[in-house]
């Protein structure tokens, strides 16, 4: 058998036979995530193509979490139905308030190293972190899983990502991705796989890997997958989940790929995207001076625990929240939320001034939470700053590290969060 | 197949197709429809005749998965797209809904263009250019040739083994 990437694994043993690069093949998924975003949709499909029963409900899930709390009447019928849909087909659904389903998916063990993880939804290459094959997908794909159980995919090519060094202080996950995302492009990855590895990789914790994943995307990568190594099951013995069903893959030492991309994260430095595209980055000490209204911490790439912690850390140095900023604290989930509560994080955020959210997605893609105002600059821990993509199209997004953000949130302006890290 | 060009640039995104916050109040593509591209080209919903076609830059449809970037457009009447490239979760969604993705070099294709696809081409009838177009995976070819994903599984029930 030919030497293969890790992608080209898994779906080898999803599908049953040798398959590669360029490939359909059809498999059985193993979680499929549905979002009151596109959840309602996929009803709608199951009902046109004649489904009367779904077929494996236990491995799908629900996540009411872009309309959290539901901001109008007509998306709090959408979650009346997706809740009536659940209990008659005996499938789980996260209510309102347990958070975004991409976090919850990756917190419940649901997404297993080898496994295949879809998600109407694109942020959900996350779970590439885990050393599962994920990849997002739409409503209709969705309707076809609760019938059949299965999705058909092309087997990408791959893009091996190497990663030597270690981050020097001040510079995160985010920094790394926004990196790629310049080189790459919006489109640099699209219809490929991001491979990451090398030393670099390995030295990233899992909630550092679940940014690089999740960011893949971004970069229009059909999935961003990493090697399942002893975090990985340190992580997966945490969760609720069952680490023996775990069907690791590495990838051959010969494996083709379409593109190899070497970065030495000893010599990066905190990055920045500008309105209105996720790979319009540049460092942020050229950015420095922007002014900033709001500050958004939150969101399936930075709204966990260790992202608050490291905006805390910068905001104490700095003394808190400059006058005139509104912060804004958004967690992935309701066990992000309840640690910070437990840990006294969330009360120091309090004491600053910031505006606790209910976790799910929030104000990410503007379908609830804290809207901008016009000619506001909102600096954010999210993955995308399109026009508009907050509510109000006379807003202007920039997106960075937790740290970055908090930097920004202490002066008024954009700043680099070394300065407040002696 | 005959259609009018409307020339859009590269890396739109399905917030530009149409805005989130959109769905907040309906999914119905006929209410969607109003606000398709409002953020970029916000006298373009008006101006929709039948036969527009969307010819655009490289990755259209980056970003969200949502399916209404696809149906909504679908309800505006337009039945096909062109670009170089696609982002993947757009691509599929057009497949499943029956909206034709092609993927053919549309840099010398102009604002009101007529067009005419055939199969494995477009014709520039402006230009009189035959612009090559890149061949479908056979599955999807079923699911297109069966009107979307909806009819397809009514017919067979199940992917194929």
């Amino acid at each position: 058998m030919a030497a293969q990437t890790i992608s080209e694994k898994i779906l080898s043993v999803k599908c049953g036979k040798s398959a590669y690069a360029g490939d359909v093949v059809v498999c059985p998924v193993d979680c499929a995530l549905g979002t009151d975003a596109s959840t309602p949709m996929a009803i709608d499909y199951f009902e046109a193509m004649g489904g009367v029963r779904v077929l494996n409900p236990g491995r799908i899930v629900f996540a009411l979490d872009h309309y959290a709390p539901a901001p109008s009447r007509h998306t709090a019928q959408l979650h009346q139905r997706m809740r009536h849909f659940a209990a008659s087909h005996g499938i789980l659904l996260w209510d309102v308030g347990e958070g975004i389903g991409h976090q919850l998916v990756v917190e419940s063990g649901r997404a297993l190293p080898g496994g295949l993880a879809v998600g109407a939804d694109s942020h959900a290459v996350m779970y590439g972190a885990l050393n599962a094959f994920a990849t997002g997908i739409g409503s209709s794909d969705l309707a076809a899983i609760f019938i059949s159980g299965k999705i058909w995919l092309r087997v990408p090519e791959s893009i091996r990502v190497t990663l030597t060094g270690q981050l020097p202080a001040g510079v995160y996950p985010k920094d790394i991705a926004l990196a790629l995302a310049k080189q790459l492009g919006a489109d640099g990855a699209a219809y490929r796989a991001l491979e990451f590895g090398g030393p670099g990789a390995a030295a990233l914790d899992l909630e550092d890997r679940l940014v690089l994943s999740n960011l893949s995307v971004e970069m229009g990568a059909k999935n961003g997958i990493f090697a399942a190594d002893e975090k990985t099951f340190a992580w997966l013995n945490g969760a609720a989940g069952d680490p023996k069903m775990a069907d690791p893959q590495t990838p051959d030492t010969a494996a083709r790929y379409c593109r190899e991309v070497e970065m030495d994260l000893g010599h990066l430095t905190p990055q920045i995207a500008l309105p209105h595209g996720v790979d319009r980055v540049m460092e942020i000490r050229e950015s420095a001076a922007t002014t900033v209204q709001m500050v958004y911490l939150g969101t399936c790439t930075g709204g966990r625990v260790r992202d608050y912690r490291q905006a805390l850390a910068v905001l104490k140095a700095g003394g808190g929240v400059a006058p005139g900023v509104q912060l804004v604290v958004a967690p992935a989930s309701r066990t992000v939320l309840e640690t910070l509560a437990r840990d006294g994080t969330l009360a120091e955020f309090i004491a600053m001034g910031a505006v606790i959210g209910t976790p799910g997605c929030g104000s990410c893609c503007g379908t609830c939470g804290s809207i901008p105002g016009d000619n506001v600059n909102v600096i954010s821990t999210a993955n995308r700053n399109f026009k508009g993509r907050m509510g109000n199209g006379a807003a202007s997004i920039y997106l960075a590290s937790p740290a970055s953000c908090a930097a920004a949130a202490v002066r008024g302006v954009v700043a680099d969060p070394r300065e407040f890290l002696a | 197949m005959r259609f009018r060009a409307r020339v859009f640039g590269d890396d739109i995104n399905t917030d530009y197709i149409i805005a989130s916050r959109r769905k907040r109040d309906s999914l119905d593509p006929q209410v969607l429809r109003q606000y398709l591209f409002e953020e970029i080209a916000p006298q373009f919903a008006a101006g929709i005749q039948a036969e527009d076609a969307i010819v655009a830059g490289k990755n259209f449809g980056c970003g969200s998965a949502m399916e209404a970037a696809v149906t909504a457009v679908l309800g505006a009447g337009i039945r096909a797209v062109l670009a170089p490239s696609f982002a993947r979760t757009y691509y599929r969604n057009a497949v499943n809904n029956g909206l034709l993705p092609v993927i053919c070099d549309t840099s010398r294709i102009r604002e009101g263009d007529q067009l005419r696809i055939v199969s494995g081409a477009v014709y520039n009838e402006t230009t009189s250019e035959t612009i090559v177009a890149e061949p479908l995976p056979q599955i999807m070819r079923a699911i297109i040739a069966a009107g979307g994903l909806v009819p397809y599984f009514r017919q067979h029930g199940d992917f194929p083994a």
